[in-house]
């Protein structure tokens, strides 16, 4: 056999036998990606439906700063927040570097981008088609974007989940300011580059078949809700005792 | 007949493009006002000026500050919710607690027939029964004045006859109701004053017998009479 159906089966038996390291790290990855997925949609969102709706001077100015910021490299994210939280920096009080808390930092400030430019998108353009109805309702812009951010779930839902793997991903950011400190700040994307690079392949291919599941089962998921938004559409809503 | 809302010199611009001309236009209590014209000739910028969605460029348009408003769209929005909740929610908007605005609500889905599809989801109605809920919507909120974007243009033929009949019974109860049609039988079904307009320009405002009275509306407006014409033929 070669060395990469030798590791298979190696990553194979790892995966099958419950590995405590593995699971260790997997549960890690996926702590840090959804407390920054959370936290980066719970600021993200709101922004983004509002920036789908408000008209102000300099927001096509604004909106270019936010795209651009969709490219961010995670290396440079992971850099400026190390400058912030390094001893030295405005944020060294806290002591946060090299802990989960600041991978969780920089993955929010990585994923914020990515989720308020998408809802944006979303939100203008049933905004553009619809917006003037819910005006004249007496909706001013701030409820505006609440409603048709709520009435876009499902399609928002996507964006979560999108954010979810921009940051599950991610290596740069997570090294920088994790350290990839073994049973600390180990992550799957910083444990497949260190194993990897120390020639321990079975470990760094059963991570990546985990990390694969997880972008698989993410996709399986959009899926998922796309299907079941279109069948609740004819769905009567129980969400109530029947009008007397 | 008191005026509720009055137009005077206004012109609407999008860019380039002039969509309204030197309009002077007023609406009466009571009055059932249609506006007709090719496609692109205003009307639909006209009804948004006097709901006040679009502002005038030049011009001004006065309105009692005491006047309700509503507005009745071609396509009409429904939020991905329930029947119920896509009436309430407005009432709420405007102010009233969100048990009275689902009582309020569950009323006027019984004035147009959709009591019972109250827990439906607003999206799988049918055109007809969402521009019915629509109305309901739009009644809800006690209006003084309804605006509305060709109501029937989307529905099949008993559609159209269920949306006029709700309509006229609006009417009835004293709703001044302001209208953008393409229908010309359905102009002289519903409207009182019928107003013209091309190119964004008022070409014609007068009574609607005298609109359909060919001699009246050839003296006022040859391009009117000719519109009218085609229409007819």
């Amino acid at each position: 056999m070669n060395t990469f159906s030798d590791s298979a089966v190696t990553a194979l038996a790892l995966l099958a036998g419950f590995d405590p390291m593995l699971l260790s790290i997997v549960g890690r990855s996926l702590g840090v990606s959804g407390a920054a997925c959370a936290l980066s949609c719970a600021l993200g969102l709101p922004l983004g439906a509002w920036l789908g709706v408000a008209r102000f001077r300099g927001r096509g100015a604004l909106l270019t700063l936010l795209n651009t910021l969709l490219a961010l490299p995670s290396v440079v994210v992971g850099l400026i927040v190390y400058l912030l939280l390094s001893r030295s920096g405005p944020l060294g009080f806290l002591g946060w570097l090299f802990s989960f808390k600041a991978m969780v930092i920089a993955q929010t400030v990585l994923v914020l981008p990515v989720a308020a430019a998408l809802t944006r998108q979303t939100v203008e353009d049933v905004d553009r088609a619809h917006g003037e109805q819910l005006q004249s309702m007496g909706a001013g812009p701030v409820l505006r974007s609440l409603l048709l951010a709520l009435d876009e779930r499902y399609a928002l839902l996507t964006v979560v989940i999108a954010s979810f793997g921009r940051a599950i991903a991610e290596v740069g950011a997570v090294m920088i300011v994790g350290g990839n400190i073994d049973g600390f700040t180990r992550v799957m994307t910083t444990a497949i580059a260190l194993e990897t690079s120390k020639g321990d392949l079975p470990l760094a291919l059963a991570l990546g078949i985990v990390l694969l599941g997880v972008v698989l089962a993410l996709n399986a998921l959009i899926a998922l809700v796309r299907r079941w938004r279109m069948v609740a559409i004819d769905q009567p809503l129980l969400l109530e005792t029947a009008p007397s | 007949m008191s005026g509720l809302i009055q137009l005077k010199a206004v012109d609407v611009r999008f860019g380039p493009v002039t969509a309204l001309t030197d309009v002077d236009l007023g609406v009466g209590t009571g009055e059932r006002l249609a506006l007709i014209g090719a496609n692109g000739s205003g009307k639909s910028t006209l009804l948004r000026v006097l709901h006040g969605l679009v502002k005038p460029a030049a011009g001004s348009v006065l309105r009692d500050s005491a006047t309700r408003q509503a507005m009745l769209f071609q396509r009409p929005y429904m939020l991905h919710t329930s029947v119920l909740h896509n009436v309430a929610l407005p009432l709420w908007i405007n102010g009233s607690r969100w048990k009275q605005a689902k009582e309020q609500a569950r009323l006027a889905l019984g004035r147009v027939g959709l009591g019972e599809a109250a827990l439906r989801n607003a999206r799988a109605l049918s055109g007809g029964q969402q521009q019915r809920l629509a109305l309901a919507r739009a009644w809800s909120l006690e209006p003084h004045v309804l605006f509305l974007d060709e109501p029937t243009s989307s529905l099949d033929p008993h559609g159209k006859r269920e949306v006029e009949a709700l309509l006229a019974e609006f009417a009835r109860g004293g709703m001044t109701l302001v209208f953008a049609s393409h229908n010309l039988g359905q102009v002289k079904r519903l409207a009182t004053r019928v107003v013209y307009l091309e190119q964004g320009r008022v070409l014609a405002d007068l009574p609607v017998q005298e609109f359909f009275n060919g001699s009246r509306l050839v003296e006022t407006s040859m391009e009117a009479d000719l519109f009218v014409k085609g229409e007819m033929a």
